[in-house]
């Protein structure tokens, strides 16, 4: 019998290809955020929202992931922006290397904000780092107001929250108020919005907010 | 269930570290983990058990050291233990916490069988 001292970060891989790609993303001036949530809490629709509302305004472009399908690529192409889907046949996060592929496709000098859609799932994107500026997780009421008590390396990690389905409150036994003080306890530098895709509300300040961490476009 | 892809994480980093072609066996991987890491230890044990089938890593046990969750308090300036879901101090609770430990998911070391080679 011997043994052998290893002492290595079983993610090492994974957080050496987001080193590189948040230097490649910093050579380009483009501002990359990472949007985590659960399934069906309304990633998609905030993204087709904010695209709608900086057209003209702002140089976006898109990668979806998913486990299965490029509907989510197909939604957001109506919107006239490069849009590639990451299809992880099964996996339920995205990884550094998927997205270092992605980029292939996609003209980063002309790109001053690049979304990353992910998986829907609050556990595993939580530890992937895939060189985005920050993570936003976006959480709806119909989920209730406990999931950042249940899911807090998420909330922990992530520097932006969107409430999102803030028109069905009404209806649900959700406070928004506590989720949001729910979410603060956990990370108390989190950033909140209050959005709805079906009435508008609360996308103005959201999209107006993201701008402000763009860098502005590089004159030709 | 990204206790898949961590297994064959696990995995690249023992075979980047074996001895080779002595037939050497693993015996046991020691393993760091902490509780924000978001792994279920019964989960990476199953997955990791059937993705090392065939190889010198078969049967091998794995070895978790847990490691709390602990932060440094701005408020009161100590460290202590941190319970996950209420993230406050809990000596004066504050919630303007340093985690310090806790994230760690690491391959510590392995045991190694370097006798099995010799005898078979």
């Amino acid at each position: 019998m011997s043994v052998i001292t290893i002492e290595r970060k079983v993610l090492e891989k994974n957080d050496e290809i987001a080193h590189q790609n948040r230097a490649l993303f910093a050579r380009h001036g483009t501002f990359v955020c990472n949007v985590v949530s659960s399934p069906g809490s309304g990633k998609t629709s905030i993204l087709e929202r904010t695209l709608e509302h900086l057209a003209g305004r702002l140089k976006v472009a898109v990668i979806e992931g998913d486990v299965q399908t490029d509907l989510d690529a197909q939604r957001v192409a109506k919107f006239n922006v490069p849009a590639v889907q990451i299809i992880t046949a099964g996996g339920c996060h995205l990884e550094a290397n998927l997205v270092r592929e992605a980029l292939k496709n996609l003209d980063l000098s002309a790109t001053q904000l690049l979304v990353i859609e992910n998986v829907g799932n609050l556990v595993c994107p939580a530890n992937y780092d895939l060189g985005e500026a920050m993570k936003i997780v976006v959480a709806s009421t119909t989920e209730g107001d406990d999931k950042p008590l249940k899911y807090p390396g998420m909330f922990r990690n992530a520097s932006v929250l969107i409430i999102n389905k803030i028109d069905l409150v009404p209806y649900l036994n959700c406070s928004p108020a506590q989720l949001r003080e729910n979410a603060l306890r956990i990370n108390p530098s989190l950033v909140v919005f209050e959005t709805s895709c079906t009435t508008g509300e609360g996308i103005g300040p959201w999209c107006d907010w993201l701008q402000r961490q763009c860098a502005p476009a590089a004159t030709p | 269930m990204h206790e898949l892809s961590i297994a064959q994480g696990i995995l690249d980093i023992i075979r980047e570290n074996i001895p080779q072609g002595d037939g050497a066996k693993v015996k046991v991987v020691r393993l760091r983990i902490g509780a924000m890491a978001g792994v279920v230890p019964d989960s990476l044990d199953f997955c990791f058990s059937a993705i090392t089938q065939g190889t010198p890593m078969e049967r091998a046990a794995l070895e978790i050291e847990h490691i709390p969750l602990t932060a440094h308090c701005l408020g009161c300036g100590k460290d202590s233990e941190i319970e996950p879901t209420l993230f406050a101090c809990p000596l004066c609770g504050g919630l303007d916490l340093t985690v310090l430990t806790g994230r760690e998911l690491q391959v510590r070391e392995i045991e190694i069988d370097d006798m099995s080679g010799a005898n078979s």
